[in-house]
């Protein structure tokens, strides 16, 4: 019964959060704090956290992680399922839509224009990622050095996250950090 | 039955290796369209981050999807999307045993000193390719020779309004991105971008 509970519970969350990773906290905390009491707000801050220090989609690490402490491994499976899934269904339907539309003008002139939005908003999330990530000289630099090497090479983004997180264990062995 | 597996290993990269969430997936989906150039051009993924955006659900899950289901149909979608989150889950579950020691650990927290800059340089990085395509016309350029078919006017004084309404003006900052995404369509169709 709580494994159904979990997916249900999930499945609310992803279908109400517009845009993923902060968006989702208000929900994971009426879901998860204040309806079901899997968790206080403090333990979920902190799952939430882990969420951001563990590679992939944050939404989902909170999840896994908030199931796991629920139900147990496949807890953390269902939890996974049920947040990811909503998605699944609207984006399926959206993409069967678009595609068989996309060959009308007027609907190649919108997606002309919503380009150029999203090249605003990937600005935007750029500067408000940057506020919080660049905080002195050496990370400056990685951050300049990678966007560079990412513009004008074509590189693997692979092959910068092991970089950088060997550089980061390596500024922070000599010191650099923070200054 | 290849095309599943090479989807499901690409996604499973990169849930693996795209930290921060949301955006942070995008450079990898630009180096997939790289490699893959018969799954979706560069323009097509300007379009699902679109998409991703103005639907309900994390960015990272919406855009895997989408690409699952334009390069394989309603599995492909499937396929892409368990690839992007088992990486999550199998790390999660290891994670959730030693959450007191993972967080105090100091090659983590050193680790990520120098990720989060990473994931801001590779997505502003990406970003100058939505750019390229979207205010610039590169191919014009390179046929005429003309400066001023290198400059999608229209468009430049497009992001520049959005630019301040999204930054500037009080009223419209905090609105949601699907306003402006809605926006731009229209004014795309009424000046024909």
């Amino acid at each position: 019964m709580i494994l159904l509970q979990l997916f249900a519970a999930f499945a609310r969350v992803g279908v109400l959060t517009f845009g993923g990773g902060y968006a989702m906290i208000p929900m994971l905390e009426r879901e998860i704090v204040d309806r079901h009491g899997w968790a206080t707000s403090e333990e979920l801050m902190d799952y939430y956290a882990v969420g951001q220090c563990t590679p992939g989609v944050i939404a989902v690490n909170t999840a896994t992680f908030i199931g796991c402490k629920t139900a147990g491994n496949i807890g953390g499976v269902v939890a996974t399922l049920g947040v990811v899934f909503p998605s699944f269904v609207i984006i399926t339907v959206i993409a069967g839509i678009i595609r068989s539309f996309s060959d009308i003008p007027a609907v190649r002139s919108a997606f002309a224009g919503i380009r150029v939005c999203v090249c605003v908003l990937i600005f935007n999330s750029v500067i408000k990622l940057w506020k919080s990530a660049v905080k002195d000289k050496a990370a400056l630099l990685l951050c300049l050095l990678v966007f560079v090497l990412g513009v004008f090479f074509n590189i693997s983004p692979i092959v910068f996250v092991l970089f950088c997180a060997a550089a980061g264990i390596l500024f922070t062995r000599l010191g650099v950090r923070g200054k | 039955m290849k095309l599943l597996l090479t989807l499901f290993f690409e996604f499973f990269k990169t849930g693996l290796f795209a930290v921060g969430g949301g955006m942070a997936t995008l450079p990898f989906l630009y180096d997939m369209s790289a490699r893959h150039p018969d799954w979706f051009t560069t323009a097509q993924l300007a379009d699902m981050i679109a998409v991703s955006e103005s639907t309900p659900g994390p960015i990272g899950v919406n855009m895997a999807t989408y690409v699952g289901f334009r390069t394989a149909g309603v599995l492909g979608g499937l396929i892409t999307t368990l690839g992007l989150v088992a990486p999550s889950v199998i790390i999660i579950l290891i994670v959730a045993r030693v959450l007191k020691q993972f967080r105090e650990n100091k090659y983590v927290d050193a680790a990520f000193y120098g990720l989060r800059p990473c994931s801001v340089g590779l997505i502003a990085a990406a970003g100058v390719l939505v750019v390229k395509i979207a205010l610039f016309d590169f191919d014009a350029y390179a046929l005429s020779g003309s400066l001023s078919d290198l400059f999608k006017v229209k468009a430049l004084i497009l992001a520049a309004v959005l630019l301040v309404l999204t930054r500037a003006v009080k009223a419209t900052k905090k609105l949601h991105p699907i306003f402006f995404i809605v926006g731009s369509a229209a004014v795309g169709v009424l000046f024909s971008f």
